[in-house]
């Protein structure tokens, strides 16, 4: 009977470059940047590695297809090598390969690298490439770019539950202050400024109701992450960080060819967030959950995900954010980091990423950002678009 | 007794005001103004685009598995090898058993293919054939061509039962007059001069073929309820009817300031604004005019009354909007190279195997329909996504094009490259089930509403210009009327 990862595989080491508009540094370059401080990180040498995987989205416009760009940039010593892709949830899939491996006892130290090169696209937002929907579907696709099928969600969330577009912008743009003002604290972060209500509602319109700052940026980056059989980690640190849930969700197919469901909220999250629970073995989020990285690609992904995940009640996200929940000091303070708002979506990085917080706040190590005793953390990755994606749930503890 | 057994029309949403076209170009040459407003293809219309929605108008209602055959009349195909009127019957999602024809390069083409349609029918080589006549012409930018052309559809149902109008009788004219040519090189007409065209073509072979069939068929102007001809001009247009001896009330409007000179289906659109106010008993004459005229003597009878629920000429008429720039009207018709910055540049391949394989829901917009659980599906799956049912392979052909929905979320992207933007999409959810995600059109961002109701629309998808292709799907727009 399969009892699920917790507390099997242990996180010894993680390394994350700065995330922004890396005109100076290639893909490769960044991958070995991240790769340097993770093997520092876990003390460990090169040759001890017996595994690697790494996540990369877009391998058109970066390092290009299968698992050689890692092996070769790397000099990995023929060790097994795979290429893991799942729109944004890439990272966590990366993450996820590693710690499976080590898991299964097929490896005691595996190698988790996330990397994404996305400004050598040439204009702004994620790159046009027409098949990524699949050479049929994009004849029948609607001329969309992302934050217009997130924006959707917007409008049908606002509709479903009686805001005027003018009090939903300024529940999303209260999103948007919060890790902002989290972001500011953040070296690594790419944007490092406050912003103000006024600043997000007054922003150009992106995708309606979506305006500039109700949209994470698009930005290079990577994250690497060596995880190692939990018996084994003391022997590495000290603090380790153990593993207390892996789970994937992807869209059955219901949401986007049945009319029930309502656009108003991510069903995969759901799934996805149950389980991971169960496999955590957290009986009340709100309570237990000490602090998250969710997808927020958009303000308004961020707000459905307090719901999705069961934190918030269904339709009333609006009064914990008002409240103040989420930010940095408080109940449960959400993207500690910055979030994907002020780091950008280097979409093979992200997911790294965000467990590179989580860990740097279990051992005590945030700064500024600091959060008291932290216990659980929860990342969250959203692949796709809302009617057909695929989840990532993650948690991590010590 | 054969004739015309059902009549649609379309006429494009946006209209401009010649003087607009005038403030902007009127510095080069001020003798080109003209009056009133002509119609104006939105940038995803073509002839093809427009002849599919004035067939789907004229087939509202009926089975479309029993049409055998169906012309394409147009001198602006967007394909010269490539059967356009193949593209239509496929959009329409008329059984392959189906002759198809395209009758193309002259203004004439329109009269032609009903003309050859009576025919065939008449001969019993067919029963029901569907003619679709449509332009989409270019006059070069500051000419009397660019004021004069407008663009829009006509699509006329010939068979042998429940005539609504029979055809008694054809006369043709064959003359090579070129006072208006376009070679495959060129992308806008050229003409010669206008004196010399009213005078020498348009002027002496309408009324030559006009009177060549009442001659024919032994008829006198006062036997004729309504005379139907194109206008190139508006006083030779009311001289032709007059030195014919008919008056002004037997002549029918022309819409040259409504929609202007439509090209091929010019006369078929002015002949179905006639059928629309027509009686049982009436005799109306159809004359078309390019490189020649053909004439064609009609007897509308008691069956015209059973023709409800058409938009034709009346109600596209009144449901319009103004364009409002000339600059977006040399835009939309790429006549303008615009900027579309670096993600306007970026069109993947088009695999022609694709296209093939699932033209039923790419072209046809049929998905399947459950046969266990009845929960339509677009695009047609093989596995029933409602997750209580979970049936594989037990589905039907189920067709969404002719169906209206609603707009169950939608939004306005500013990112995502669009000649006018912003670039609207949503998600419909269909009257009667079944979902999908479209792009919207001939709308403003400002008057969408969640729930508010739409209908199908054939539209250009994209221009693939590394391979000049025009790849077709259908949009939602607001009920147009």
């Amino acid at each position: 009977m399969a009892d699920g990862i917790k507390d099997k595989v242990a996180i010894i080491g993680m390394g994350c470059t700065k995330f922004g508009e890396r005109w100076d540094k290639s893909a490769n370059n960044l991958m070995v940047d991240a790769f340097l401080e993770a093997l520092e990180d876990a003390g460990i040498e090169k040759k001890d590695i017996q595994a690697g995987w790494i996540g990369t989205c877009y391998e058109e416009t970066s390092v290009g297809k299968s698992a050689i760009p890692l092996s070769i940039t790397l000099k990995l010593p023929f060790i097994p090598a795979t290429r893991v892709e799942n729109f944004c949830a890439t990272g966590s899939e990366s993450l996820r390969g590693a710690c499976y491996g080590v898991a299964s006892g097929a490896f005691d130290i595996a190698l988790a690298v996330g990397v994404e090169k996305l400004k050598d696209t040439g204009y702004g937002g994620l790159p046009q490439t027409d098949s990524q929907v699949g050479t049929a579907y994009r004849f029948i696709f609607p001329n969309y770019t992302p934050p217009g099928m997130f924006a959707m969600m917007g409008t049908r969330y606002f509709a479903q539950y009686g805001l005027t577009p003018q009090e939903g912008k300024h529940v999303l743009a209260r999103i948007t202050v919060k890790s902002h003002h989290n972001g500011a604290l953040n070296p690594k972060a790419h944007l490092r400024r406050e912003v103000t209500i006024e600043d997000v509602v007054n922003a150009p319109i992106v995708a309606w109701p979506l305006g500039l700052f109700d949209c994470c940026g698009v930005s290079d980056g990577a994250a690497a992450a060596i995880v190692c059989r939990a018996d084994m980690a003391k022997k590495f640190r000290p603090d380790p960080v153990y593993v207390k849930a892996l789970q994937i969700a992807a869209s059955s197919g219901e949401e986007m060819f049945c009319t029930d469901w309502d656009y108003a909220h991510v069903e995969t999250t759901v799934h996805a967030a149950k389980r991971a629970f169960k496999e955590a073995g957290i009986k009340d989020p709100r309570k237990e959950v000490s602090m998250m990285e969710v997808h927020d690609c958009f303000s308004i992904t961020e707000l459905t995900i307090y719901e999705d995940l069961g934190i918030s009640p269904r339709g009333r996200a609006k009064e914990d954010i008002e409240a103040g929940f989420y930010d940095l000091d408080g109940k449960l303070p959400c993207q500690p980091d910055g979030g994907l708002k002020c780091f950008g979506h280097p979409i093979g990085a992200s997911g790294l990423r965000m467990m590179y917080e989580m860990y740097k706040q279990l051992q005590g190590k945030a700064g500024p950002r600091q959060i008291k005793n932290p216990k659980f953390g929860l990342t969250h990755n959203m692949g796709g678009i809302p009617p057909m994606n695929v989840v990532s749930v993650c948690i991590a503890g010590l | 007794m054969v004739g015309i057994t059902s009549y649609g029309a379309y006429v494009p949403l946006y209209r401009i005001q010649r003087m607009t076209i005038y403030q902007a170009l009127g510095w080069l040459n001020p003798a080109s103004l003209l009056p009133g407003e002509k119609a104006v293809a939105n940038y995803d219309e073509d002839s093809l685009t427009m002849a599919v929605a004035a067939s789907v108008d004229c087939l509202n209602g009926l089975e479309r598995d029993q049409v055998d055959g169906l012309f394409f009349a147009s001198t602006t195909t967007p394909y010269k090898e490539r059967q356009n009127a193949g593209i239509i019957a496929t959009a329409l999602d008329l059984r392959p058993e189906v002759r198809t024809s395209d009758f193309a390069t002259s203004l004439k083409s329109g009269t032609g293919a009903l003309i050859s349609a009576y025919d065939a029918v008449s001969s019993g080589s067919a029963k029901k054939v569907l003619v679709c006549a449509s332009d989409c012409r270019l006059g070069k930018p500051g000419g009397y061509q660019e004021e004069i052309y407008g663009d829009g559809a006509a699509a006329l149902l010939l068979g042998d039962k429940d005539v609504i109008a029979s055809i008694e009788g054809t006369y043709s004219l064959s003359y090579d007059f070129s006072d208006n040519w376009r070679s495959d090189e060129d992308k806008f007409n050229r003409t010669w001069e206008d004196r010399w065209i009213r005078d020498e073509g348009y002027g002496k072979f309408i009324p030559e073929a006009i009177s060549g069939l009442m001659k024919k068929y032994d008829l006198k102007p006062q036997d004729i309820a309504k005379v139907v001809y194109p206008c190139l001009y508006i006083g030779a247009h009311a001289g032709i009817g007059k030195g014919l001896g008919f008056d002004k009330s037997q002549i029918q409007d022309h819409l040259f300031t409504s929609i202007g000179n439509t090209g091929t289906g010019y006369s078929l659109m002015i002949l179905v604004a006639a059928l629309e106010e027509a009686k049982a008993g009436d005799k109306i004459i159809v004359a078309s005019y390019g490189n020649g005229s053909d004439a064609v003597l009609l007897e509308v009878t008691k069956n015209i009354k059973k023709i409800k629920d058409r938009r034709a000429i009346k109600k596209h008429l009144e449901s319009k909007k103004d364009l409002g720039l000339y600059e977006k009207y040399v835009t939309f018709r790429e006549v303008l190279p615009i900027d579309t910055g670096g993600r306007g540049e970026e069109v993947g391949p088009t695999q022609m195997t694709i296209l093939w394989r699932d033209r039923k829901w790419l072209l046809g917009l049929c998905g399947s329909k459950c046969r266990r659980c009845g929960t339509p599906q677009y695009p047609p799956q093989e596995v029933c996504a409602n997750p209580k049912c979970g049936a594989v392979r037990e589905t039907d052909d189920y067709r969404f094009s002719d169906k209206k929905g609603h707009l169950f979320t939608y939004t306005g992207d500013i990112l995502a490259f669009s000649p006018s933007p912003p670039a609207i999409y949503g998600t419909v959810d269909f009257d009667g089930g079944g979902r999908w995600m479209f792009d919207v059109n001939d709308c403003e961002l400002d008057s969408l509403q969640v729930g508010m109701p739409v209908e199908m629309s054939f539209r250009r998808k994209f221009h693939d210009l590394a391979r000049h292709l025009y790849v077709y799907f259908w949009k939602a727009t607001p009920i147009r009327a």
